[in-house]
């Protein structure tokens, strides 16, 4: 376990401290922006009847400073989620494939060894995290109950996709399948509070009861805590562990629950050359990806007409409606949320695509493919065609499926569809940029282009969702390529930013293809 | 540098930050000879051999593979070799078969006939997908996929340090064949008794540098026979002799190395004692391989001896 702290020793404080520490910045921009109760309660009415906060953040319960603060952080949990999975797939499956659990295996440290020791060290990190959090909040002054409540409930969700994650990884035939299928559920688990809060006026239906995400929100924050949720919480988490445990026993090394089934004894056609190659590695990821895409954009269309009905038919809430632009101009904003949010999603893959030259270069696979006649340009380009092709896809599909929904809920398919499209592949040139960053600093500075690469990733993220609640300011707001873009559909469509941010991008890879083709290659 | 070297390498420097890990390197490998490279770990062969691929930029020195230059003309140089690198990592998802004809391909071509024989002669499940092979298997993916190819250069690193005995004779019985239809050969290997079977001429390096480079005949000139003799009479004077090293007087019985040179001398003084039993081993690849590698100065012989000894189980 030693072993596995020194090797994350610099990552994972770094996620504990910066979701440790959001909280009571967003606590802080809050009391700063709704000094007084009857500020805040307005605030709330106000905006849990829009169907686009709603989505992001559900329901409130409560308007008192900590309610408003938990309720405005509803969705970060994710982020705690995330860090947790992520952890334990890297020090369970990643270890096996780089074949350094076969030499913990070795030693006497015994079979579950690895398994308890990741859980270990998610469990621990996650609940410092909680203690964290919920300390900086009692001492900016909220109450203990809620502060502690909240830390608690952070706690316990990284706790339940940690043991998720354990339980995944034992079932699947390699590391990335198993981040690939958590992450899915996470999505999921988001999305399903997400159709359980939207359209329903009074607070979430019994959707939200299915995903821990709701299950946070039921606890009632700073309100009247209902404890036994927490027991729900650890029972969940003691059931995967049990069966993520019990599954480890019985696996072999290397190996998920299903054997290894024999394959092809001669290549298809398809496969003659990097791209061939490059297609057959990338192909399942893409495909799944595709998929939880056009299901994401199908629920977000499919909802976003209920939760429109629900301020249109709210005579008090006439005069906000006609200023935010009517019922289309609230869709519309919600559809520039979300698709501001897809976008991001989609540079994750994106990033993850372009890295995977990093990954075929140190792990040595990259050496035949290179002793062959097959240039260095060519075998990157092969794997760089993902990483600028896929994500059109994927907020192709999105985009498709949303308007879609969309179009057959409101009844105008023909209207709705193509903006819906557009406002997903306007985020193109912003994600191509983050992949631009990863594939040029692969090229120039390989060692760094992973930790800066998704590094610029989570800063993207922290300035798009929490830059104005942080109160940061316009300069640093503008480092996100995301802020350049329009914010579709309603915005006049400015081909300006667009077109250099594709500009930027396209120098950002040539650098990166030139400096491959000068540097050493591992 | 001739026209006839299939490789030339002269005065090579390669730093790794503060690691001088080429420190002028002088090879060459001629048209359709098999060329041993010998070296201790950490001696820069896999070095040396990532240079001639293209993979990593010589700082300074000259080298040339195939009359062109490994780095500018890589792709085009490419074609006519084939690589098996040391440490064979394959794509988990692939089959055997499908990694075979992907290299093929990518190199231009497979021939059908050779592939299904060498998958028989090395006993290997095309089917099989890679995260299942063991890392032998793997190893002959890599070994299968170059001998295939009619590449007219093989560059090899290590290539049967994964294989059972049994493997490694197919291994031997295949450079042969490719000897014999004119193909060069850089075999990089630990293995003394293989290169010594295969190799016409060896190049021993060490720190970067080549010490010895020469045909097995020239090189066993430098190394010391070991000679074992039962006499009828004490033996005297022996001692005294030039190029007799270790020397061990046991009774009658006499054992000691000698270098080439001194061999007849000793011989001739050797015979008036009556000699019953003569054993003399000729020197090895090892002798000469632990002699560069140990310290300067120091004594090989009981290192020789030992390892001799444990071979001989």
């Amino acid at each position: 376990m030693r072993l596995l702290l020194r090797r994350d020793r610099i990552v994972l404080p770094i996620w504990v401290v910066a979701l440790a520490l959001l909280p009571v910045a967003i606590a802080n921009t809050m009391a700063d922006l709704y000094p007084t109760a009857a500020d805040r309660q307005s605030y709330i009415d106000i905006v849990t009847a829009n169907p686009t906060f709603l989505a992001l953040y559900g329901h409130a319960f409560g308007h008192s400073l900590g309610a408003i603060t938990a309720w405005r952080l509803g969705g970060t949990v994710l982020f705690v989620g995330l860090a947790s999975l992520l952890t334990v797939v890297r020090h369970t499956r990643a270890e096996e494939e780089a074949g350094r659990r076969e030499l913990l295996g070795a030693t006497s440290a015994g079979r579950q060894a690895p398994l308890l020791a990741a859980l270990l060290v998610t469990f621990g990190a996650d609940l410092a995290l909680g203690v964290i959090a919920a300390a900086s909040l009692v001492a900016y002054g909220l109450p203990v109950g809620g502060s502690v409540a909240f830390g608690l409930s952070w706690a316990v969700f990284g706790w339940a996709f940690a043991a998720l994650a354990a339980l995944v990884a034992q079932a699947t035939e390699g590391a990335r399948a198993a981040r690939g299928i958590s992450i899915t559920l996470l999505g999921l688990c988001l999305v399903l509070r997400m159709a359980g809060d939207v359209g329903k006026e009074e607070g979430p239906s019994w959707i939200s009861w299915i995903t821990p995400f709701g299950w946070i929100q039921h606890i009632h924050l700073y309100g009247d805590h209902r404890w036994w949720i927490f027991a729900l919480f650890v029972g969940v988490v003691a059931v995967f562990v049990a069966f993520a445990l019990a599954l480890s026993a019985r696996r072999d090394l290397g190996s998920g629950l299903l054997p290894t089934r024999p394959g092809r004894p001669s290549a298809s056609r398809w496969l003659h050359g990097p791209l061939g190659l490059a297609w057959r590695l990338q192909r399942g990821t893409l495909i799944a990806w595709s998929f939880a895409f056009a299901a994401l954009g199908a629920i977000l269309g499919g909802i976003a007409e209920g939760g429109v009905e629900v301020i249109r038919d709210n005579p008090q809430l006439e005069i906000v409606v006609a200023r935010l632009g009517g019922s289309s101009g609230i869709a519309d904003t919600y559809f520039a949320a979300v698709m501001g949010l897809l976008g991001l999603v989609a540079s994750g893959y994106a990033i993850g695509a372009a890295l995977r030259l990093r990954g075929e270069e140190t792990s040595g696979r990259a050496e035949p493919v290179l002793a062959a006649p097959v240039s260095r340009q060519r075998w990157a380009a092969s794997h760089l065609a993902f990483a600028v092709l896929g994500p059109a896809v994927l907020l192709a599909a999105a985009g498709l499926s949303a308007g879609l929904a969309y179009g057959l809920s409101t009844g105008d398919v023909g209207k709705e569809l193509p903006r819906v499209i557009v406002a997903a592949l306007a985020q193109l040139p912003a994600v191509w940029v983050l992949a631009g960053i990863s594939a040029g600093l692969f090229g120039v500075l390989p060692r760094i282009a992973a930790s800066v690469g998704w590094a610029f990733l989570a800063a993207c993220v922290l300035l798009e969702e929490f830059g104005r609640p942080l109160q940061l300011s316009e300069r640093m707001l503008d480092l996100s390529p995301f802020a350049h873009l329009p914010k579709l559909p309603g915005d006049n469509v400015s081909a300006a930013p667009l077109l250099w941010l594709t500009l930027l991008a396209a120098s950002l890879i040539a650098a990166g293809l030139l400096g491959l083709r000068r540097r050493d290659v591992l | 540098m001739n026209d006839m070297d299939a490789i030339s390498v002269s005065g090579l420097v390669k730093t790794f930050g503060k690691t001088r890990a080429l420190d002028g390197l002088d090879l060459a490998v001629r048209s359709g000879e098999v060329h041993g490279f010998l070296g201790p770990n950490g001696a820069g062969k896999s070095t040396t051999l990532r240079v001639l691929l293209g993979l990593i930029r010589k700082d300074s020195g000259e080298a040339r593979l195939l009359g062109g230059d490994p780095w500018r003309d890589a792709v085009k140089l490419h074609r006519r070799l084939a690589y098996v690198p040391g440490d064979v990592t394959l794509w988990p998802g692939l089959t055997g078969g499908e990694v075979i004809d992907l290299l093929g391909r990518m190199r231009g071509g497979l021939d059908k006939s050779r592939r299904a024989d060498l998958l028989e002669r090395f006993e290997l499940d095309p089917k099989k997908k890679a995260r299942a092979y063991s890392k032998g298997n793997r190893q002959k993916v890599a070994l299968i996929a170059a001998l295939a190819s009619d590449a007219e250069l093989l560059l090899l690193d290590e290539p049967t340090s994964g294989l059972d005995p049994l493997m490694e004779s197919a291994f031997r019985g295949c450079i042969e064949e490719e000897k014999s239809s004119g193909r060069t050969v850089l075999l990089s290997s630990h293995i003394l008794s293989e290169v010594e079977a295969l190799c016409d001429r060896v190049t021993i390096i060490r720190d970067g540098k080549a010490v010895e480079s020469g045909t097995l005949s020239e090189l066993r000139h430098l190394t010391r026979t070991s000679i074992s003799a039962e006499l009828a009479r004490t033996p005297s004077g022996l001692d005294g002799l030039p190029g007799v090293h270790d020397l061990h007087v046991d009774g009658n019985r006499v054992r000691c190395q000698v270098d080439a040179a001194g061999l007849d001398r000793f011989l001739a003084h050797l015979t008036p004692f009556g000699v019953r039993s003569l054993t003399s081993q000729p020197p090895t690849l090892e002798d000469l391989f632990l002699r560069h590698y140990g310290a300067e100065g120091q004594d090989m012989q009981e290192y020789g001896r030992a390892h001799r000894a444990g071979v001989a189980r």
